[in-house]
């Protein structure tokens, strides 16, 4: 038997990524879209891994939350509670952290709790 | 994520195990469901789930969709295997057809036992399998995320393989054919005893209705029908 036709190979995973993270020793928190209204980049169940230097796998947007996730993520792993986090477009928002696309996402961030 | 949830989530996707990821959005709570409805880990304070609520993971979990639980704090995040097609018969429809299902995220293997079809030549990249064809519909163990196509117009090739197919929980199985030739697959499994609602699962004739001719054309009509399958929408065309 050969293998099957596998054209994703590239895409890194984000579990994966977190399970050699936990390896490490590393502090990490998860960040999930878990609601879109409208247009949004990432579809429901989208994840970004973070850990405690900023590096992240995997992505909630297109790049336009990311950098908030991150500062949420690591006030996640300080406190170690969940936190869930909406972002959308409006007036006040528009040029600060928001989607370009007019959507709107919520994002769930969770801590890894137990042995590394 | 406590480290008994997660470690179960990993041998879980390793063992290409469907899995439901329960969270409780307000405590960070989880459990892990699996199709028979059993919780396999748990972490936290677990969510309590009604039996409405269940169901509704259930469903999301055959559905292949990731979703928080309509007026609840409950997230459920599907971690399903990538979907398998399984192709008896390693014509020239499947030529097109496996190649095309590829780039649809499908993992394509092909069974045929005869030598001069299968070959790696025809077929470069694909998973091909020369066992009889219910042998190895037996050990290629269709699941809910696995469709079923046979292409051979042989009872000897189709047949044996529908005969484990019809009765696996396969998300969509087809095949090629005229109604004339479904009439008489459909008198002849009946005699070999399939069950006339296992029989009512297979889609005949193969494909949407969009005058499908050439090999390609037909890889697209079925490649559409299973779409539709796989989504829980009609797989039928309006059509003429």
């Amino acid at each position: 038997m050969t293998e099957s036709f596998n054209l994703d190979s590239s895409k890194t995973d984000v579990l994966d990524t977190v399970a050699e993270w936990r390896q490490e020793g590393r502090d990490i928190a998860l960040a999930t879209v878990v609601n879109t209204w409208g247009s949004s980049p990432r579809p429901v169940g989208s994840q970004l891994a973070v850990d405690r230097n900023g590096a992240m796998v995997g992505s909630v947007s297109g790049g336009c939350i990311e950098g908030a996730v991150i500062r949420e993520a690591i006030a996640v792993m300080d406190d170690r509670q969940v936190r869930m986090l909406e972002f959308g477009v409006s007036d006040e928002q528009a040029w600060e952290v928001g989607l370009a696309c007019g959507g709107t996402v919520e994002v769930f961030v969770e801590p890894f709790v137990g042995d590394h | 994520m406590d480290s008994q949830v997660f470690n179960a989530l990993q041998t879980g996707r390793q063992n290409k195990q469907p899995m439901a990821l329960v969270s409780d959005l307000k405590t960070g709570g989880q459990l892990i469901l699996n199709p028979q409805s059993e919780i396999i880990a748990a972490g936290g304070t677990p969510p309590q789930l009604s039996a409405e609520q269940t169901a509704a993971v259930l469903e999301l979990l055959c559905n292949d969709r990731s979703r928080r639980l309509a007026d609840s704090d409950i997230f459920v995040q599907v971690h399903n295997p990538p979907p398998r097609l399984i192709i008896i018969g390693a014509v020239h429809i499947a030529q097109a057809l496996a190649p095309m299902a590829a780039i649809a995220n499908y993992a394509v293997s092909i069974i045929d036992p005869r030598g001069a079809f299968a070959t790696a030549e025809r077929f470069p990249g694909v998973s091909l399998n020369d066992d009889w064809p219910d042998e190895a519909m037996i050990a290629l163990a269709p699941d809910t995320q696995t469709a079923v196509v046979t292409l051979t117009h042989d009872p000897k090739l189709d047949d044996p393989a529908l005969m484990v197919a019809l009765r696996s929980p396969a998300f969509y199985i087809t095949s090629l054919g005229s109604r004339r030739t479904h009439g008489k697959r459909v008198e002849r499994l009946t005699a070999a005893g399939m069950e006339a609602e296992n029989l009512a699962r297979l889609h005949a004739p193969a494909g949407l209705d969009i005058g499908a001719m050439s090999p390609a054309e037909i890889a697209i009509s079925i490649i559409a029908q299973m779409t539709a399958a796989r989504h829980g929408r009609s797989t039928t065309f309006p059509g003429r």
